[in-house]
């Protein structure tokens, strides 16, 4: 909403240059702290992500790792919760258990990690940056008057101990590198897929230290009345699935969405599209592949039509093969994508469905024949 | 009902080139649009207005030109407009933007009737954050609703909103009470082809122009600068890879021998790949 985002400006600021500076009050806040996301009772994969990550942050600066687990009471959700926590990591865990806490709602749950703060001051917490994860974030960070850099794609700490975050801007034009100065905790959220699941450790079990939700029901003003999943609808699973197959203008008319969606098919993978589809209404935005939309980590990536901006390279880049096809050799696409096919997507993708089906079709066939 | 409604003026990012050398955006000639996300905010915002009754009330922060995409609001259907523009918000991060439009929307109320809600888009295509929504319902005590893809009804006897909030895995059924803030998904809905009869109005309409103290800020600490416990220490270009990509041979070939040359790379890139997508011959590889 503003235009005067200084995240999105095109110079370093001038107070860049200054030193860790920290007022008094927040000489004590120590140790790094990962918000563990519970998902109908799952664990999130960023939060394992995240747990990677934060115990990197905190061997640097020499301090403990926690999970902050928030959940329902009972049940196996947030005792799953603290035993990945530990198995991926954490010295401790914070846990606030409430029957308040049963579905995900802002208030209390804005409650229970802005008094896990303040009582025991972490100076890093780092969410996923999910639905739920931006939502909590963005509250707790305003409650608490701190700095907070969204969606980061890399984390480091400075020589001073300084947390460095580094996020795309601009729509994944530029990256830049954010610093909280004179605030503690200094938070970040990263989105999933970014970092790398971390190896399970030999640390089987640690401290839990439990806090109470001091909130009842009744200052609750707002109530969860459903919730819909989306296990029983055709929604995305972009972020998860091994092949996807995505087409941006080059596919030219609406109906050539087919062709992305017969490779798909073929290949057992999904389909998604770049931004300018989606703003032409051609596909829904969960199907959208960048920095705004999903970011993915696919075994094959098949780029139609996408002449590859730094937008969409943001979020396909880590995917471990990349084919480009696309019309104008010069494209910005082949300068990230493995592979490269100069054709028109329109023409090549049915060709290319095609021999792979034959080739697949053997297969079939011993099936068949077995 | 009053319904304001927070946008933003962002440069239109599918057209900016970043300079090659020093690294930095080229602003030039890069035209500005009203951020998309927030356009499906103001829609919402119109047919409540449709609905129910109203006005609606269009903010933002800016420098004087961000007045274009006030206009343009106007020109949809929007009321009133108010700019809040000041040397003082200049280099403002999330939080202090959320502090100052939470005073201008505290400022609103007090001016021209308290908000039942108020709306931003979920983020902004420039800064990407998601903050600045979230940040302005803690500061003004809102319940906040985030990632709405639709209202599906206000009750105005009760005071209370129900709405379809987009979650993890799923859709969340959410009901609280007015005022509230809603941070609105786009694709929803397009915005609305502006009228003749609103293209008039707007033409009359002036912008109400504040300053941070006209907006009830008497101490600018807490903007801009001074304000944004966030600083940005380095802005950089991302890396490309040293190679590009292996161009698969074209030349007057058929296409489907093409993809043959195409699909036996993968597998040469990939060995592994062969076996993960179950082709024939992947076994024992």
């Amino acid at each position: 909403m503003s235009t005067e985002n200084r995240e999105a400006s095109s110079q370093p600021s001038g107070r860049a240059a200054m030193k860790k500076e920290l007022p008094k009050q927040f000489q004590d806040y120590r140790n790094v702290w990962v918000f563990i996301e519970l998902e109908h009772g799952q664990v999130h994969p960023v939060s394992i992500e995240l747990l990677g990550e934060g115990r990197k942050l905190a061997d640097k600066l020499g301090v403990h790792l926690a999970g902050v687990v928030i959940g329902p009471p009972g049940g196996q959700g947030t005792a799953n919760a603290i035993a990945d926590a530990f198995s991926y990591g954490a010295d401790l865990s914070y846990l606030v258990e409430s029957p308040l806490l049963a579905h995900y709602r802002n208030e209390p749950f804005t409650k229970a990690l802005t008094d896990l703060v303040l009582a025991n001051k972490p100076e890093i917490l780092l969410l996923g940056a999910t639905t739920l994860g931006r939502d909590l974030a963005g509250s707790v960070a305003t409650t608490l008057k701190t700095g907070l850099t969204a969606d980061c794609t890399e984390l480091n700490v400075d020589s001073d101990g300084s947390l460095a975050a580094t996020r795309p801007t601009f729509g994944g034009s530029l990256l830049c590198t954010i610093y909280t100065l004179k605030c503690r905790p200094q938070m970040a959220t990263v989105r999933p897929n970014v970092m790398a699941t971390p190896q399970r450790v030999n640390r089987p079990t640690g401290s839990i230290i439990r806090h109470d939700l001091k909130m009842l029901e009744e200052e609750i003003a707002t109530k969860v009345l459903a919730f819909f999943s989306d296990c029983d609808s055709t929604i995305a699973n972009l972020a998860y699935a091994d092949v996807v197959v995505a087409g941006g203008l080059g596919l030219g008319a609406v109906q050539n969405l087919q062709l992305l969606k017969d490779l798909a098919r073929t290949l057992g993978g999904d389909f998604g599209c770049s931004r300018p589809l989606v703003q032409k209404g051609w596909m829904p935005f969960d199907r959208q592949i960048g920095q705004t939309g999903n970011t993915i980590r696919p075994k094959l990536y098949i780029a139609a039509g996408i002449s590859g901006a730094v937008q969409h390279r943001v979020g396909v880049e880590g995917s471990d093969l990349i084919v480009a096809i696309n019309t104008d050799p010069n494209a910005p696409i082949f300068d990230f994508a493995h592979l490269g096919v100069v054709a028109d997507a329109i023409s090549f993708l049915p060709a290319l469905t095609e021999v792979f089906t034959k080739r697949l079709e053997p297969r079939n066939l011993e099936k068949f024949v077995q | 009902m009053h319904l304001v409604v927070c946008i933003k003026q962002v440069p239109d990012s599918a057209q900016i080139r970043v300079h090659p050398v020093t690294n930095t955006i080229m602003r030039q000639g890069v035209p500005t649009i009203i951020n998309p996300h927030d356009l499906a905010a103001l829609e919402e915002a119109l047919k409540l207005c449709d609905t129910y009754g109203g006005e609606v009330t269009v903010v933002t922060m800016g420098p004087k030109m961000a007045e274009d995409a006030l206009r343009k609001a106007l020109t949809f259907g929007a009321h009133r407009a108010v700019l809040l523009t000041d040397r003082h918000f200049a280099g403002s991060d999330t939080l202090a933007t959320s502090f100052a439009l939470a005073q201008a929307i505290a400022e609103i109320g007090e001016t021209f009737g308290t908000p039942d809600v108020v709306f931003t888009g979920k983020q902004t295509i420039d800064g990407d954050t998601a903050q600045v929504g979230p940040g302005i319902a803690k500061r003004l005590d809102l319940q906040q609703l985030t990632y709405v893809a639709k209202i599906l009804s206000i009750d105005a006897a009760s005071r209370e909103i129900t709405v379809e909030r987009r979650a993890e895995g799923g859709s969340q059924i959410l009901r609280t009470g007015l005022p509230c803030l809603v941070t609105m998904l786009d694709g929803a809905d397009a915005i609305r082809r502006g009228r003749l009869d609103d293209a008039l109005r707007a033409a009359r309409t002036k912008v109400v122009k504040w300053s941070a103290a006209d907006a009830g800020i008497a101490e600018p600490a807490n903007c801009g600068l001074r304000g944004s416990p966030t600083v940005v220490k380095r802005v950089f270009a991302p890396t490309s890879r040293e190679q590009k990509a292996r161009q698969i041979d074209t030349t007057n070939k058929p296409l489907r021998e093409i993809a043959d040359g195409l699909i036996a790379a993968i597998f040469a890139d990939q060995p592994a790949l062969k076996h993960d997508l179950g082709f024939p011959g992947s076994t024992g590889q």
